[in-house]
């Protein structure tokens, strides 16, 4: 089988800090991904990058088979063009940290509004998707809610119907419970280990919540200084960990909760 | 010197014309200023260094040039090149021309006070950057920019009178005219004031409610 996403001998660097270094991964359709790993190791910038909003510096990324930084023009491979990474977003979703909400609209514009823009669906087909999916995150009573009228939890909810509604191939989740009051985070993560369960798409997320991690992924990726220092299922990485490095993060961080 | 009532009631036909002209002018060239700040505002922030730049010098040279010079040259020197444009007209596009290059730093730092979360959205959910301006960022950069752009509306409206040095016989320059075929000063020119303060005292008031009223709703975005 092909794997839907591949990172080929990928580099990055903002300036002088070099946050991903040569890294190679692959994942396959339908697997649950955890990205774990301290801060500045890269994670993030792998959701960002497959999101188009970071440029890679060497390297290739495939998705779906294709080259998402560059297209072949005459067999050549050159950087791609906007139509061409506007194809290529088709494939993937993504929910922020900060939720991103759109202030000026209510829950249900927020979901129904790119449905229309971008795919094209009519109003009522929208209209009736967004109430779906608002249901599936347990809002269906907020719909009419501004943003700002909304708990951060519910805010990153609704952001998490909005991405669904897109049908992506792909969904990434880039610490999407570190901006909430503790009491909220449960709300999220109880939506996320549903879709998980329930649905087919292949899902990336960072996180610093281990417990969730555990749930959440099929495979965990430990990441270090932009590079994978192990990778497997939850238990064999919490367990018994092969590496130093894996260990020594996890006691520390587990340390911290306890 | 004494006031004199029949100066009042002989000027004051003129002077109400003049008060049209003054209007009309006003809000066509504010229409202008905003149409043409927005769009210098987005061309300002296009990837391309060499549009960006070139529409920053030139917004410079029309800031920092006075709009007198630039009336000058509308009426008095494009004709030269061919281009023939009424009094009106000519004061319009000047009015217009000029306070763009104000309107255009409200817009953009309007569209800079969206946050950079709302780009990423926009594109993570795939929209064209029409889309985001049009249906993202404008609708949240807009209701801020309302009050600034109302006082340009009224810092133009008391800059109509230098329209009178090309001819346009708005408010100012139809008192003048009265006066200086009937030497009478002193009742033309303090009812130009007096217009002016009738119409630019509320007017300010309503651009003070304009700033509460967007200040309030504005801090209740998160």
């Amino acid at each position: 089988m092909n794997p839907i996403i591949e990172f080929k001998n990928v580099s990055k660097s903002y300036g002088e800090l070099q946050v991903l270094r040569n890294l190679d991964m692959h994942v396959e359709a339908g697997e649950k991904l955890a990205l774990i790993g301290p801060s500045g190791s890269g994670k993030t910038t792998i959701l960002r990058i497959l999101m188009t909003l970071e440029t890679i510096n060497s390297g290739h990324v495939m998705v779906e088979g294709d080259y998402l930084w560059h297209q072949k023009v005459n067999s050549e491979l050159v950087p791609a063009s906007e139509k061409h990474l506007r194809k290529m977003r088709e494939n993937v979703g993504m929910v922020f940290q900060q939720f991103n909400l759109f202030p000026h609209l209510t829950a249900i514009a927020n979901i129904e509004q790119p449905q229309i823009l971008v795919k094209g669906v009519d109003k009522s087909d929208a209209t009736n998707k967004a109430q779906e999916l608002l249901k599936l995150v347990g809002l269906e009573e907020k719909q009419n809610h501004y943003p700002h009228q909304l708990s951060g939890g519910q805010q990153q909810r609704v952001a998490i119907a909005r991405a669904l509604a897109m049908d992506p191939k792909i969904m990434l989740f880039d610490e999407v419970t570190s901006a909430l009051d503790p009491e909220l985070v449960e709300e999220v993560l109880n939506v996320l280990r549903v879709l998980a369960e329930t649905s087919d798409t292949t899902m990336l997320t960072v996180t610093h919540e281990m417990n969730f991690a555990r749930d959440f992924a099929d495979r965990v990726l430990f990441f270090e200084k932009g590079q994978i220092v192990e990778s497997g299922p939850p238990e064999e990485i919490f367990r018994n960990p092969k590496e130093e490095r894996t260990r020594n993060f996890l006691k520390q961080i587990i340390g911290e909760i306890s | 010197m004494e006031w004199n009532w029949q100066v009042v009631h002989d000027v004051l036909p003129q002077m109400l014309q003049g008060l049209v002209i003054t209007i009309e002018a006003t809000f066509i060239g504010a229409l202008l200023a905003y149409v043409l700040g927005l769009a210098l505002a987005i061309l300002r922030m296009s990837k391309s260094r060499v549009i960006s730049l070139s529409i920053y010098w030139t917004s410079e040279f029309i800031r920092r040039t006075p709009l007198l010079v630039q009336l000058y040259f509308l009426f008095y020197v494009l004709p030269d090149l061919g281009v023939f444009l009424s009094p009106l007209a000519a004061g319009i596009l000047g009015l217009g021309l000029h306070f763009s290059t104000y309107t255009s730093e409200v817009f953009r730092a309007g569209i800079e006070n969206v946050p950079q979360g709302q780009w990423e959205a926009s594109k993570s959910l795939n929209y064209s950057r029409y889309q985001t301006m049009r249906y993202v960022i404008l609708p949240q950069a807009i209701p801020p920019m309302i009050p600034p752009l109302a006082n340009y509306l009224i810092t133009m409206f008391k800059e109509t009178p230098l329209l009178s040095a090309i001819t346009v016989v708005e408010l100012f320059n139809a008192a003048n005219i009265y006066s200086n075929s009937h030497y009478k000063y002193l009742e033309p020119m303090t009812l130009v004031g007096v217009f002016f303060l009738i119409v630019s005292v509320p007017s300010a008031y309503f651009a003070m409610w304009l700033e509460k009223k967007y200040q309030r709703r504005s801090s209740r975005m998160p």
